[in-house]
């Protein structure tokens, strides 16, 4: 199955479907990249993305990307990412690829899901 | 399709045997379970019902995997002659594989399962699939959290496939107490079918059974089948109906005499045949004369042996002149040898089917049919053999069993379990007389013809079989040397009898050769003294004359007057 694009890992690159959250420099190595998998408008998804976004500025400020996909329109993609579950995150990059599911809401969950340190050290399992 | 008044349509699935045990095939536009434990057969079974779907019915299907990789899957079915390949090259199947590695996913929150329906609704669009098949879905309980929520979704995901029209299998590994670990039986609930594969007397049989199959009627017992080369065969254990058409055609039995016993005719066509007797009584060589004459008439015969190999058969019967190597070489006749040990009763019925449904035969000789018999399987054996005469009558096939009787049981009584299904029993018995142990043939019964009452003596000579008139005597049947003798007796009787008549027939030729003398003797005696008596006259009327004669000279010499 076709992958998105092929040079999500340097590109700041608008995809169809797609939604570059903002225009930052991203050539760092801390640099983020954050695939929200969402099936249509739905509450759900809008919290996972509100959920994401807050999640990201807190932790990422600045080097981080997020896109978003959504399987209604482009239902092809979800095979490359083995996608099952609606809403699902999947960290690309950096590597190696992580998935969380659900709408992010359990921030603590998340952070671990994404192995992401919180700014305060805390636990992490 | 419910608002109707119509049977529930059915999808078929092109698996041999098990479209007709469910009247048509898997209910159409519904999803069913199939459960059953690990290695069972779940998933081949799921797969040739795409296949076949897709290759005979011309409906397009998609496979969901859970536990395998698409080329996995690929891989495992080629060996059942089924290249995913190209049906996926011919939009004919689409394969999806769904990897699930649980220590990846943390739960965040709420989430549905919408992923899934998408793929699956766009593996579904993208091929116009009309069948479906998800295996094993019950690998999303072990690959995601929150099952209260994976149950809400599984709800919906059949509720959806419902509405999509698509006829889906849903497959389960089996649990503990229920059907299957998560219960899905409660959420599919049109039509389930359990897979399983059992031990029993050293042998594994596979057996499926339709659980439940709600608007529809369907057989509800186990099931055997078998995976080949050629994908699944099920077999039906009972024809639901006792329908099969009957014929009336009869053909030889191969031995002359035996076909005038049986009404001058033979067997019935698609009749059942049995031969019983002891050790040795030429059960086999009667197989033998039968499969002969059918090849013979250019008829297909299939012959299962469980006791001899083909060759070890052939050469025997060639000893008494029937060459059935010449047949099994022009593709007539065909052997099918294996030991009764080798696989489960279920397991021999389905090769016998499957040999069947390949190689067509209006014949099928089985030899003999009580090996099968081990320990205190009977009535399983009865349960077979029910079964096998169903389907063989149904094919108009005509059958002959053989079943040895061990010494000191009744001749009768090990088949009077399957008599009732037998419409010809020939029944052979080696008699014990005058230190000779001789055979003898006779017709225990013959459903629908005129049969011999006659018990027969029964040769093997090198010619084949020949039946002889026995010999009733004050000891009972004479048989053997002691039928020799009473030949012998009334033969020498007979030539005595005709002496006598020759006899007699003389002593009347001499009597009449003699009575014509005397009559020649009479007619000569007779001729003579008519001679004599016709001289005499004459004599006497010369002398009148004379008289005359001289009275008329001696008054010429008077000049007697002439008016006196």
């Amino acid at each position: 199955m076709n992958q998105p694009d092929q040079d999500d890992n340097d590109a700041p690159r608008s995809e169809p479907g797609t939604i570059d959250w903002d225009g930052q420099d991203l050539t760092g190595d801390e640099n983020w990249t954050l695939r929200l998998y969402v099936a249509g408008q739905t509450p759900k998804s809008l919290n996972a993305f509100a959920n994401l976004q807050a999640l990201c500025e807190k932790h990422l400020a600045g080097r981080y990307r997020i896109e978003v996909i959504d399987l209604l329109e482009q239902p092809q993609l979800a095979q490359g990412d083995q996608i099952l579950a609606i809403p699902t995150v999947v960290r690309r990059l950096p590597l190696p690829i992580r998935k969380i599911i659900g709408d992010l809401s359990d921030v603590e969950r998340a952070l671990v899901g994404l192995d992401l340190r919180p700014s305060p050290p805390e636990k992490r399992d | 399709m419910s608002s109707r008044r119509d049977p529930l349509p059915k999808a078929p699935t092109g698996i041999l045997g098990f479209d007709e045990i469910t009247e048509g095939g898997l209910p159409r536009g519904r999803p069913t379970l199939i459960c059953g434990g690990a290695g069972c057969g779940k998933t081949l079974f799921a797969m040739e019902f795409l296949v076949r779907g897709a290759t005979q019915f011309e409906e397009p299907g998609v496979f969901i995997a859970f536990e395998e990789s698409a080329e996995e899957l690929t891989q495992n079915v080629a060996s059942l002659g089924f290249d995913l390949d190209e049906l996926v090259a011919h939009e004919q199947l689409a394969l999806d594989f769904v990897a699930i590695e649980r220590n990846e996913l943390e739960e965040t929150g709420d989430f549905d399962l919408s992923g899934l329906f998408i793929r699956l609704g766009y593996a579904i669009d993208s091929i116009g699939a009309k069948r479906v098949v998800l295996d094993t879905l019950e690998a999303i309980f072990a690959g995601l959290p929150n099952p209260v929520i994976l149950r809400a979704e599984l709800r919906r995901l059949l509720r959806w496939l419902k509405d999509k029209g698509v006829t889906a299998i849903v497959t389960g590994e089996r649990g503990d107490g229920q059907l299957t670990r998560q219960g899905l039986e409660e959420y599919v609930s049109d039509c389930v079918i359990t897979l399983d594969h059992q031990q029993r007397e050293q042998t594994w049989t596979r057996r499926l059974r339709v659980v439940k199959y709600r608007g529809s009627s369907h057989g509800t017992n186990d099931y055997p089948f078998l995976i080949d080369a050629q994908g699944l065969s099920v077999t039906p254990i009972t024809s639901i109906s006792l329908d099969h058409p009957v014929s009336t055609e009869r053909i030889s039995s191969g031995i002359a005499r035996l076909d005038s016993m049986l009404g001058e005719a033979g067997y019935f066509r698609g009749s059942s045949v049995l031969v019983s007797g002891t050790a040795g009584t030429g059960k086999s060589s009667l197989a033998g004369h039968f499969a002969s004459a059918a090849c013979a008439r250019g008829e297909r015969v299939l012959y299962f042996a469980f006791e001899e190999s083909p060759s070890q058969i052939q050469r025997n019967l060639s000893a008494i002149g029937l060459d059935l190597a010449h047949w099994a070489d022009q593709g007539l006749l065909q052997f099918h040898a294996t030991r009764p040990s080798f696989a489960g009763l279920e397991m021999h019925l389905s090769l016998i089917h499957r040999a069947v449904e390949q190689f067509a035969p209006s014949v099928v000789i089985l030899d003999p049919l009580n090996s099968f018999i081990s320990g205190d399987n009977a009535l399983e054996v009865k349960g077979m053999l029910t079964r096998l005469i169903d389907f063989l009558k149904t094919h108009q096939i005509t059958a002959l069993f053989t079943s040895l009787t061990t010494g000191g049981e009744s001749l009768e009584r090990t088949d009077s379990a399957i008599s009732s299904l037998i419409d010809t029993w020939l029944l052979l018995m080696a008699v014990n007389t005058g230190g000779e142990r001789n055979r003898a043939l006779s017709i225990l019964k013959s459903r629908g013809m005129a049969h011999s009452n006659q018990t027969r003596e029964f040769l093997i000579t090198n010619d084949g079989i020949e039946l002889r008139e026995v010999y009733l005597g004050p000891d009972g049947v004479l048989t053997g040397s002691a039928r020799a003798a009473q030949e012998a007796a009334e033969e020498s009787e007979r030539l005595a009898r005709q002496q006598e008549i020759e006899r007699r027939r003389r002593d009347l030729e001499r009597r009449r050769a003699v009575l014509d003398a005397q009559i020649t003797a009479l007619r000569q005696e007779f001729e003579a003294q008519e001679a004599e008596t016709i001289a005499l006259i004459d004599r006497e009327r010369e002398r009148e004359t004379q008289r005359q004669q001289d009275r008329a000279s001696m008054a010429s010499l008077r000049r007697a007057d002439p008016s006196q």
